[in-house]
């Protein structure tokens, strides 16, 4: 019960951190979306065995999350949430890939680990680029750098209401949860004949507040596109931001520095 | 729009499952009236607003504000000059920031940013929450979330306030504030609500609903204090036209 309420915070701490004034919150959306883009289509370009070239990718959030002065521990907390679906893509990749792939005097990994090891930086990397971008840009800044990009307004509209939908069902949860807790004999959970009860109520329930939403912003003028303000300009340090990242991705991508660096020491 | 007359003739409505909601209503509101409408739970209050910005409209009958009828149409016109407070101000607020939701009107309108930014902090001012415009409206107390929504509301330049249950959920202070606010207001208000002493301060005139019809319309002194009157529309005299009660005392009218 306090889990989901406390969920609530969470979600709009995101939204919150996203009014923050650092370096990072004063670029340009438009070219935080595409850093973001160029990024996410880097990481997922590697091939499955090429876990070593993906390390310097890690730079990019951490260096974001240090320059936008972002709380690491949130942040992780949400990377757990979708760590099960990570782990459970990988996770018959070390059963059926046997090969040997790295071959140490002391232990020889396989393909299979190796694999199932770079869909779990893969995941972690993109999620997490994912999430700074929210924490940094807002949702609605967001939106307004894909309406720039000509996306469709419907699909904008629905990231949009989705996203605020979220907040609303995760309310009217905690509600419905908190009245069932305290009257049901100290029972943990939901009782299972319950459940079909509650999430239809729940769903009405939701519907209606979200309908009631949805009214007070037709009042006020909505027409179906949300207007966040006029954004500034992009500028000079923008469009650097833009190729510096764009550079070292782009490096990173063809370069396997990590490798190099490891011969440049060892010398072989 | 030049008078801002709110003329509704014989509304009609029922919800689809079958309830009827508003039975023949008729009234015209002038401009710059102050108006009650009260009635029991579920006597067709909040319909009766609903069909005045639009939100529902009549099975029959029809409703106009300023000579412009209230259908799909217009509504951009109406909903400029028809401002709606909603029951429950989380409703209401849904932007990051408080500056963030007053805005949405005005910039749903595109008006440029420089005016935006003056209507906000005209409208933040009136309702004395300037300080709080970079506050996520979630964490505003019950007060200051009406107040955040009556400002939304009022950076829309609305020539007629209506609003439902304004008063709910606030601490007597923040009611009183509210009232002092809302007297300083020179539009034509509409306030549908159960707190008749509110509307016995606020509204020279009252309109009883009952069973969606209305029962009587007139002075709100005349009406509020007809005890037989209000006994059988399911109400109550307000607090302050009633006896002393302590000693019994019945106050001076």
């Amino acid at each position: 019960m306090s889990n989901m309420i406390a969920s609530l915070y969470n979600i709009r701490l995101l939204d919150e951190l996203a009014e923050k004034r650092t370096i990072i919150h004063n670029i340009h959306p438009l070219i935080k979306v595409l850093t973001t883009c160029v990024y996410l289509i880097v990481v997922v370009s590697f091939n499955k065995y090429e876990l070593s070239g993906l390390l310097p990718l890690v730079f990019y959030p951490v260096i974001i999350i240090a320059l936008a002065d972002i709380p690491i521990v949130p942040l992780l907390k949400r990377m757990l949430v979708v760590a099960p679906f990570i782990i459970g893509i990988g996770l018959f990749n070390p059963l059926f890939d046997h090969s040997p792939m790295v071959v140490l005097p002391w232990i020889q990994i396989s393909g299979g680990w190796i694999s199932f090891f770079s869909i779990l930086l893969k995941g972690v990397l993109t999620i997490l680029a994912a999430l700074v971008l929210i924490a940094t840009t807002g949702m609605t800044r967001i939106a307004a750098a894909l309406g720039m990009m000509r996306v469709p307004r419907v699909f904008i509209l629905q990231l949009l209401l989705t996203y605020r939908y979220i907040s609303v069902l995760i309310e009217e949860v905690g509600r419905t949860v908190r009245a069932y807790s305290l009257r049901s004999r100290g029972e943990k959970g939901i009782r299972f004949s319950d459940w079909g009860s509650l999430t239809g109520q729940l769903l009405i329930r939701t519907l209606e507040r979200a309908q009631r939403v949805y009214h007070s912003m037709c009042c006020r003028g909505f027409a179906g596109d949300y207007n966040v303000g006029s954004e500034k300009r992009i500028q000079i340090g923008d469009i650097l931001y833009f190729t510096g990242w764009g550079l070292y991705f782009v490096v990173i991508r063809y370069f396997n520095i990590p490798a190099a660096i490891g011969s440049l020491i060892t010398g072989v | 729009m030049s008078h801002h007359i709110i003329q509704a003739n014989n509304l009609k409505y029922t919800y689809p499952d079958g309830r009827q909601a508003l039975n023949g209503v008729t009234f015209q509101i002038q401009h710059g009236e102050s108006v009650g409408i009260v009635g029991a739970n579920g006597a067709g209050k909040s319909t009766l607003l609903m069909h005045l910005v639009g939100i529902l409209f009549p099975d029959e009958g029809e409703i106009s504000v300023g000579e412009v009828p209230v259908i799909k149409k217009t509504l951009p016109v109406i909903r400029q000059s028809v401002g709606m407070v909603f029951q429950d101000p989380d409703d209401q607020l849904f932007m990051t920031t408080v500056y963030d939701d007053v805005a949405f009107g005005p910039r749903n309108y595109k008006l440029p940013e420089g005016e935006v930014e003056k209507r906000v902090k005209s409208s933040l001012e009136t309702v004395g929450i300037l300080h709080l415009m970079d506050r996520p409206p979630y964490k505003l107390s019950g007060g200051e979330k009406r107040a955040a929504a009556i400002a939304t509301v009022l950076a829309m330049k609305p020539d007629i306030l209506v609003m439902d249950e304004p008063s709910s959920a606030l601490d007597p202070k923040s009611r009183r504030r509210l009232i002092t606010l809302l007297k300083r207001f020179t539009h034509t208000k509409i306030i549908a609500s159960h707190d008749l002493d509110m509307v016995l301060e606020l509204c020279e005139r009252t309109i009883i609903l009952n069973n969606g019809q209305i029962i009587t319309d007139g002075t709100t002194l005349d009406i509020l204090a007809n005890e037989e009157l209000m006994e059988k529309c399911g109400l109550e005299m307000p607090l302050g036209l009633q006896g002393c009660p302590v000693c019994g005392a019945k106050k001076a009218t």
